[in-house]
């Protein structure tokens, strides 16, 4: 059986702490590196483990992320090869795998087809950022066909009729953008900014996992009150793109992550 | 509805599209990070209230007359059409408004929207530079902030437009991403909009990105179509047979096609083909590519087979772009227009002769729909009328012409 998301956060707020959710690049900087890095995360204890299925024009994502998407498509990154990775991980995991993507490749594959083969490699969920519930009918069916969890994303300017669509349709958790801005962008958090973020999860049916900035342990402790759980993605990747080895990216990216994990708990 | 039966001359029944997600068929929609939804309505209501606001349509009509120089002149360019032979050629002449091509219809247009919102920053992709200078021009008009985003290689072989923008007071940002050209300006230009959606208007170029940008660079780009055909009924007293115009992203050739949708004319659009189809280097996406989505809509699209985005190629840089507005997309699968292609080598033949025969110099970008008369106009009856869309001036591209012929030699 596939680790359940929604388990995978209860059993993190039964610790009273907030789920870690990190991000790594798939492909990136190598597909062995990558399945080591993902293999770290899990063992300090991440709860969702996000990995990227590269696509060639990433809207969504800021300088970091991109950088590290166009290398591993040079390094001849495929969806159907970081699948393939997320499959030999999920066979020694414990965190719940998801895999982020855009809506092209995923069309390419066919909504249907990337559904089964996704669940097939182990995969809980999938986000795919520019695939908004009126466009996602076909994928709805697909992932509902195959086990799959559509996590959908909310941000700042949602209106609360809107989310309420959102949690309509999605499934696993809801993640929330914290900021309008891509991935990577420097988060600051004023009080009426957590307070929003408050009033999101008091609606929300799904867990909330908030994410796009967080980069620091002091951010990540900010918000474990109120999320559901923090994704981080840019600054785990900063720090694959900054190491001199993948040995040094793999040391540096699970330093960086055990102290973000650590500073959730509430 | 109401505003895209606003800018249908006649739907005769025909279905109106796009429909209210901004499909036409299983073409555009909307695709974007969630952040941009909001933004999204936003234009959408304001376009729908301008629409019925006979003080936006004043005030547009009176910038388009008074500081674009519209209606622009149809000339019959009877040298190009002897030596032709066939029907005979009319040119809609976009290249004689102000900033030199059809762009500045569109971006007076939202440029006004923009202001109707309150928005303080104006943000563009931009090719060629046409767009780019139109909209930094009504930027200035308006006493707007203006970024446009242009590709390194785009600024390199249209040093010309990059000048112009920054006199008008433009920042010209530099995108090194990708193929460094149309659309990695593009991506980087919605990237800026994500983080800046508050106090920023996006003033795309041309018939794509979500909806409604397709639907509303339609409407303000039908102006051409509306126009030639009056000029045409009132001078000639028919409608043509046949309307060309290139097709890069497709902005213009919607403009000229729209309004002649319902009447018994053949719509036919001209991608570029580069270095030739078979090269693999050129951005013929309806004709070599298969559809998809990029931008925010889903549109006929040049990719690999795991969907990763293929870099286009054309020497005219406004043709520079790996996919084709959703309404193109749908006009081809109905087989409503059809699509043709020609290659660099063709179009800078067409350029010159242009020049030579009337003394005309068009934009590279334009010189494809006047290749394709070479096979098109000797179809066609000596008194059946070919409406051209000449959608810009050449002046931009004579130094890239003149090396190209230079390597020629």
């Amino acid at each position: 059986m596939k680790p359940v998301i929604r388990e995978k956060f209860a059993a993190a707020a039964e610790q009273g702490r907030a789920a870690f959710v990190p991000y790594v690049t798939g492909g990136f900087p190598n597909a062995d590196t990558c399945l080591e890095l993902i293999t770290a995360l899990d063992e300090l204890g991440s709860e969702v483990i996000e990995v990227g299925l590269p696509f060639s024009d990433p809207l969504a994502d800021g300088p970091t992320i991109q950088l590290s998407s166009q290398r591993a498509l040079e390094a001849g990154a495929t969806p159907a090869k970081v699948l393939a990775t997320m499959e030999r991980a999920a066979a020694k995991t414990q965190a719940a795998l998801v895999a982020m993507t855009y809506v092209n490749p995923v069309l390419a594959m066919g909504y249907e087809e990337f559904a089964k083969r996704a669940s097939g490699s182990g995969v809980s969920g999938v986000i795919i950022p520019d695939l908004p519930p009126e466009e996602a009918g076909e994928w709805l069916d697909a992932c509902q066909t195959h086990g799959l969890d559509p996590v959908f994303m909310a941000a700042p300017g949602t209106p609360m009729e809107r989310l309420d669509r959102i949690l309509a349709v999605g499934g696993g958790f809801l993640y929330y953008v914290s900021m309008d801005g891509v991935t990577g962008t420097e988060l600051e958090l004023p009080p009426e900014r957590l307070a929003a973020m408050q009033k999101v999860r008091a609606r929300s049916s799904l867990p909330v996992a908030v994410g796009f900035g967080v980069a620091t342990p002091a951010q990540a402790k900010a918000l474990a009150p109120v999320a559901d759980g923090v994704v981080v993605g840019s600054a785990l990747v900063r720090q694959v793109h900054q190491a001199d080895s993948p040995q040094a990216a793999v040391e540096a990216a699970s330093r960086l992550a055990g102290e973000l994990r650590q500073a959730l708990v509430r | 509805m109401s505003a895209s039966q606003a800018s249908s001359p006649k739907s005769g029944g025909a279905k109106v599209l796009p429909d209210e997600l901004g499909h036409f068929g299983p073409y555009g929609g909307r695709f974007v990070p969630e952040n941009l939804m909001p933004a999204l309505e936003e234009l959408h209501a304001a376009y729908l209230t301008a629409q019925q606001d006979p003080a936006f349509s004043e005030e547009l009509e009176d910038l388009l007359a008074n500081y674009a120089g519209r209606p622009t002149p149809l000339y019959e360019a009877k040298n190009l059409s002897k030596a032709l032979g066939g029907g005979r050629i009319f040119l809609k002449r976009e290249d004689l408004t102000h900033t030199g091509a059809h762009k500045i219809n569109n971006a007076l247009g939202q440029v006004l929207l923009a202001k109707r919102m309150g928005k303080k920053r104006i943000i563009a992709e931009t090719g060629a530079g046409q767009h780019g200078v139109a909209t930094a021009t009504v930027a200035a008009l308006m006493g707007l902030k203006c970024m446009v985003y242009m590709g390194t290689l785009d600024m390199e072989r249209q040093a010309l437009n990059v000048t112009r923008m920054q006199m008008l007071g433009a920042t010209v940002e530099p995108v090194t991403s990708g193929s460094c050209s149309l659309k990695d300006a593009t991506t980087q230009a919605i990237r800026d909009w994500v983080t800046n959606v508050g106090d920023t208007h996006y003033i795309i170029g041309s018939v794509v990105g979500p909806h409604p940008y397709p639907m509303l660079v339609r409407g303000f780009q039908s102006v051409i179509g509306k126009e030639a055909r009056a000029q045409l009924l009132e001078r000639e007293g028919k409608l043509p047979k046949a309307a060309v115009a290139c097709v890069g992203a497709g902005s213009n050739a919607i403009g000229l096609f729209h309004p002649l949708l319902n009447d018994p004319v053949d719509l036919i659009g001209v991608e570029a083909a580069g270095h030739g189809l078979e090269s693999g280097e050129h951005s013929a996406s309806l004709t070599a590519g298969r559809p998809g989505v990029l931008h925010g809509s889903s549109l006929y699209l040049l990719q690999d087979p795991d969907g990763q985005i293929i870099e286009a190629y054309s020497m005219a840089a406004g043709l520079d772009y790996p996919g084709v507005g959703p309404e193109h997309s749908y006009l081809k699968d109905i087989e409503r227009a059809t699509y043709a292609t020609v290659d660099d080598k063709a179009a800078v033949k067409a350029f010159i002769d242009l020049a030579r025969y009337e003394g005309i110099i068009p934009a590279l970008e334009s010189s494809h729909a006047l290749a394709h008369l070479k096979d098109l106009a000797p179809r066609y009856a000596p008194d059946d009328i070919i409406l051209v869309c000449l959608s810009g001036r050449g002046d931009k591209d004579v130094s890239q012409v003149a090396a190209y012929l230079e390597k020629q030699k």
